[in-house]
């Protein structure tokens, strides 16, 4: 009875109300925390900081961004990646042209382009569905990228076509462009989710992430007791694709260095952010960031598994054994456990309130 | 019957509302009033009409013909979240909560009118965001209190009984401290026990915050014991309008009766 309820009586609606409201689980984040920022960077080489932690960080961003709007607000979108395409291309304009600008500020001003852009993607969601909003999400998808890469003005008529990260400093320290070390990279992208992800759990438990679930599981009924769908939704929208955008700057800027728009690819990014919250759980924060965890982590596993136990495995069979296991698990949550991992570690929690005991 | 409270002027009015669908005329020149602060009961056989008169005061049904008068305005037609805004709130014949949200948050989405805080603010959750919600808290826990459903406070609205689910959805309503409360058959489908709790939330909120009732309801016992004024509609007409002792001595009202079962 480690973790336990008991005894930890809410003496007022504030501390019910808390994010974290059992002390375990507060000096969990609090231990998650530490080890992120202090020990992580200690132990981590540049491989692991690199090619595991920091697109996991990015990714487990995008991932809260797609649940705030498909998770808690219900609007399937299939857009992330033009969403993320924004935030990037955003971010090389503004930088390009005022690069006396904090790239951080410029990071966090081209969310709110993106936010703009994902208001007017938004709009055939008032008339719109499931399914239906989908393809109209789809099509934003491809008209975006589309858009990038036809007109030279958003790549600066650069010859080869991409976005490359220009050197930049904040307080000195070079944080962008080719010389920005992984570990500073790996702080920025893990300081931008643990922000965003706070300020998400701060709008999905108040008046906001109700409206939203309100919308998600009646929409009449959400209607009759006054809200307003179009400004429900929209909001959705927008703070979806502010996130997405964020997400997709830091995924050039802190991640990638330089990249086209393929690396905003529908299956490159799209579906496997999707993926991401159908395992982690639709509509939990927590689950954002495991279900990220869970798809950058696996191939790397499958790749490196094997050779841990000497057997040999070509890589194109470990390829389709990912495929096989995530269509698998896909198909296994979204049957037995819509709310995926986030779910799962609720339940273990209940279990460990009452270990040892059986009941 | 309760005839303690003093009821008031009109303060609904429909007059001459029509309304079909396709080839089905649901709703045929009603006229009728509703004044402030008394239980209306609205009864008819099945399909008469009822759910849609409901809808079309609420605003979720469009009129084809015929004048609402609310609180002295007169109108045609508004949205629904319009109609919540002025005080209109409802309950659903066939349960219409949010069925992934835990009781108290689908109590707390009936005060989302009343909240104004915008999103920077719920996102830093700091300061006025802060003090509203805890505010509205307070407020959704008296309601708690008053319909006896504390112990299910934090549990996901799915997995609650039916006469449960009635009564978080009245809670909801509530909620959102409405002048006019409409409700679409709020015991259908409940045991003997459950309508007499029921009956007594409805009298004590008409009774306790001077709200405005307009129910649909078949068990005629029911409706005779807690309704001031009876509305009675056949295929879309208003046969009948009165004190329930008159309604039930009705002639027409009998024969629309006969052979009709009801559940
Ligand atoms: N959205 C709709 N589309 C088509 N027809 C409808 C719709 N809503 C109601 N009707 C029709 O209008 C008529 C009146 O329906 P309504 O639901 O108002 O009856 P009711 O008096 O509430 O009946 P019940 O006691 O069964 O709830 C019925 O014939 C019904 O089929
Ligand atoms: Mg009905």
């Amino acid at each position: 009875m480690l973790y336990r309820e008991a005894g930890q009586f809410k003496t007022s609606y504030a501390k019910d109300q808390a994010v974290f409201p059992i002390i375990q689980d507060r000096w969990f984040i609090a231990l998650v925390l530490v080890v992120a920022y202090g020990v992580v960077p200690l132990v981590a080489n540049e491989y692991w900081l690199q090619a595991v932690l920091i697109p996991f960080l990015i990714f487990a961003l995008a991932a809260i961004g797609l649940n705030l709007l498909t998770g808690y607000a219900g609007q399937l979108s299939l857009g992330t990646g033009a969403f993320m395409a924004v935030g990037a291309y955003a971010t090389y304009k503004i930088t390009t042209v005022f690069p006396e600008i904090n790239i951080l500020v410029v990071f966090v001003m081209s969310g709110f382009v993106a936010a703009g852009v994902g208001i007017v993607f938004g709009l055939p969601s008032l008339r719109i569905k499931g399914f239906y909003l989908a393809v109209a999400t789809l099509a934003a998808q491809f008209f975006i990228l589309w858009l990038f890469n036809k007109v030279g003005w958003f790549y600066n008529d650069n010859p080869s076509g991409t976005i490359t990260a220009p050197p930049r400093t904040v307080f000195g320290i070079m944080v962008a462009g080719p010389r920005a070390t992984a570990e500073v990279r790996y702080f920025i992208s893990l300081t931008f989710l643990v922000i965003f992800a706070l300020l998400a759990k701060n709008l999905v438990r108040g008046r906001i992430g109700r409206s939203w679930m309100a919308i998600r599981d009646m929409d009449v009924a959400a209607e009759i007791i006054g809200i307003r769908p179009l400004q429900t939704k929209l909001l959705a929208f927008a703070i979806s694709s502010f996130y997405c955008g964020v997400a997709g700057a830091l995924y050039v800027f802190a991640y990638l260095g330089s990249a086209e728009t393929e690396a905003f690819d529908l299956l490159q990014v799209s579906f496997p952010v999707l993926f991401m919250i159908i395992i982690g759980g639709l509509g939990s924060i927590l689950g954002s960031i495991l279900g990220a965890a869970f798809i950058i982590l696996m191939p790397i596993f499958l790749t490196n598994a094997p050779a841990l136990f000497n057997l040999p495995m070509p890589t194109d069979l470990s390829k389709h054994i990912e495929e096989i296991i995530l269509g698998g698990l896909i198909v296994f949550l979204l049957i037995v456990e819509p709310k995926g991992f986030a779910r799962l570690w609720q339940i273990a929690k209940e279990k460990l309130r009452r270990w040892p005991f059986p009941y | 019957m309760n005839t303690a409270r003093d009821i008031g002027d009109v303060l609904l009015k429909v007059e001459d509302i029509s309304l079909s669908f396709g080839g089905v005329q649901a709703l045929r020149d009603v006229t009728f009033e509703v004044r402030a602060r008394e239980v209306l009961g609205i009864i008819g056989p099945n399909g008469a009409g009822k759910s849609s008169m409901l809808n079309v005061i609420n605003g979720f049904y469009h009129p084809d013909e015929g004048r609402i008068t609310y609180k002295g305005t007169t109108r045609t037609a508004m949205r629904p979240h319009e109609a919540a805004r002025q005080g209109i709130a409802r309950t659903f014949q066939n349960i219409a909560l949010f069925k992934g949200m835990s009781t108290l948050d689908n109590i707390m989405t009936g005060r989302n009118t009343m909240m104004h805080r915008n999103f920077l603010w719920q996102a830093l959750y700091l300061g006025p965001a802060r003090t509203e919600e805890l505010e509205h808290r307070g407020a959704v826990e008296r309601i708690i209190d008053f319909l006896e459903i504390e112990a299910i406070r934090k549990t996901p609205v799915g997995r609650l009984p039916y006469g449960l689910q009635k009564r978080v959805e009245l809670g909801r309503a509530l909620a959102a401290e409405p002048e006019l409360l409409l409700l679409d058959e709020p015991m259908a489908g409940m045991n003997l026990e459950e309508k007499e709790d029921m009956c007594r939330f409805i009298l004590d909120v008409n009774d306790e915050f001077g709200t405005t009732i307009a129910l649909i309801e078949h068990d005629m016992a029911v409706v005779m014991d807690i309704c001031d004024r009876v509305v009675v509609l056949d295929y879309g007409r208003k046969i009948a309008d009165g004190s329930p002792d008159q309604v039930r001595a009705d002639q027409g009202v009998v024969d629309a009766y006969l052979g009709v079962s009801h559940g």
